[in-house]
Parts: C-alpha cells; structure tokens; sequence
C-alpha cells in the first residue's frame, strides 16, 4: 500500500492525515512535498497524524527529521500524533523519541501550539 | 520457497522495485518458517535496509549490477546474505546515529536497524561489491543476549 496523506485546517493548525507506508520513493517523496508546500504557504503549525502509518523505513524515518528540522528552520513547529506501536518502536530504538513532541490526542495537540 | 528447502538465492536488479521484492520475499520466507509477528517484521525491515543499501549504495542504481539476495535455512538460524557489486563501504565511516551530533541527520540508520533486529550481521566490503550476512535465531535469545557482531 502506498502513502496517502490529506490536510485539513483546526483552529491555525495543519493536521497533516497520513496513511500507509512512507518507506524510500513515493511515500518519503509525498510527505517531503506537502511539507513543503506547507511551509511555502505560510502554514507552520503542522501535526504529523501517523495514526494509519503502517511501516515506516530508515528513509521515512529520514523525512519524518527532515521535515521536524525544515519546519523549524523556518520558524515553525512540527509534532507527531498518534504512533502505531511500530513507528513507537522505532523512534524509540533510534532515540528521535525525545527529538520529536509526540501527542495522542489530537485535541491536545492542537492546544499545544504556542 | 517451501520450508523443507533449505537454501534459496534471486539475482535482482539494482532498482527500487527490487527493494520491495526483497522485502516481500523476506516477509513470506519468514512467515513459512513460523517466526512471531514481530520477528516478521524485523527479519523483513533489516532485508529492505540492506537491499536499499545494496541497490542504493553498492550498485548506485547502475543497470549492469545486479545484487545477489540467498536464504538459507539451518536447524538453529535462517541466515541471509546480500551481494552488491559496488566498490565497497568503508566500515570505519560508518556513523553512530545515536550520537547527539548524529541525531537529526536524515540518513545514516539502515546499518543500526539491522543490528538493532538480527542476531548477528556481518558485513565484508571489497573492491568488486559488499557481502553483507545476517542471521536471526530460530528461537532468538532476548535483546540482551545479542551476539557481538561486526
């Protein structure tokens, strides 16, 4: 299954749903581009929603830093919300856990932005 | 492959379609083989990595380089090899991706994956490709058991 992902708007901030795989190729490569074009936008309160975020690889694991140091390179914040147990998994081994502001609750994160 | 055969090998070509089918074989190798979900997982996300590596990295996509992918089943372990015929990785360039330094660069954790869910991997870089060998117990010891490994 490839990547999916849509946006929508809650009270200034960009809920970024994602779904499938973001593994090298098209899955890194659209999450790369929608961040991007967020930015571009003027949309810098981005939340990453990983609920339907199956697998993950090294390189989506590479464009999920890539877009947290691109956003905040431009003034902005990104988080991530609701991990599958897999992407917890890794994030933890690979220590990003602590890089990233990790929420379950959409509502909560969405409060969360300054 | 069915499960009383105890070896298997492909030769693919250094494309990303080949990334997904080394995949996609790791994954219903294991499964035959009766691992747990979660051994699945990792004996299938450590064979992306390297076929990424081996096609990314050994052969840089070149359409004369085909990388070698085997399974070979033991009575203890499954052991898995990829052969790439790219100049070889320098070993000692290899960086730790939980360094503070290394932290939030966007590359750099293919290697650390694969140790982090095999049991052993071993890596031989030469002038014509890199070997690169793992294997996952069949009745893997815990986490803290690991072998030391290369």
């Amino acid at each position: 299954m490839s990547m999916k992902i849509s946006t929508r708007q809650v009270d200034g901030v960009t809920i970024v749903d994602c779904s499938g795989r973001i593994t090298l190729g098209e899955g890194s490569v659209t999450l790369r581009d929608t961040v991007r074009d967020l930015l571009s936008k003027g949309n810098k309160k981005i939340i990453l929603n990983l609920a339907d975020v199956n697998y993950i690889d090294s390189s989506g694991i590479g464009e999920l830093v890539s877009a947290f140091t691109t956003t905040k390179n431009q003034n902005g914040e990104l988080k991530l919300l609701k991990l599958t147990k897999k992407v917890n998994d890794l994030l933890q081994i690979t220590k990003l856990y602590t890089v990233f502001d990790v929420k379950d609750d959409e509502t909560a994160a969405v409060k969360s932005f300054k | 492959m069915g499960i009383t055969e105890q070896r298997v090998s492909y030769t693919l070509d250094s494309t990303l379609q080949t990334v997904d089918s080394a995949e996609e074989k790791a994954t219903r190798i294991a499964t035959e083989l009766g691992f747990s979900d979660d051994e699945i997982m990792q004996i299938s996300m450590a064979v992306r990595e390297a076929a990424v590596n081996a096609v990314l990295h050994g052969n840089a996509y070149a359409p004369d380089k085909k990388v070698t992918l085997s399974f070979e089943r033991t009575p203890e372990n499954l052991v898995i090899t990829i052969c790439d015929q790219g100049a070889g990785m320098d070993l000692g360039r290899i960086p730790n991706p939980l360094a503070p330094e290394n932290l939030l660069k966007t590359s750099g954790r293919g290697i650390f994956l694969m140790r982090s869910f095999m049991d052993v991997v071993e890596i031989r870089p030469s002038h014509t490709g890199t070997e690169l060998k793992m294997i996952k117990h069949v009745h893997g010891p815990s986490a803290g058991d690991k072998e030391a490994s290369q």
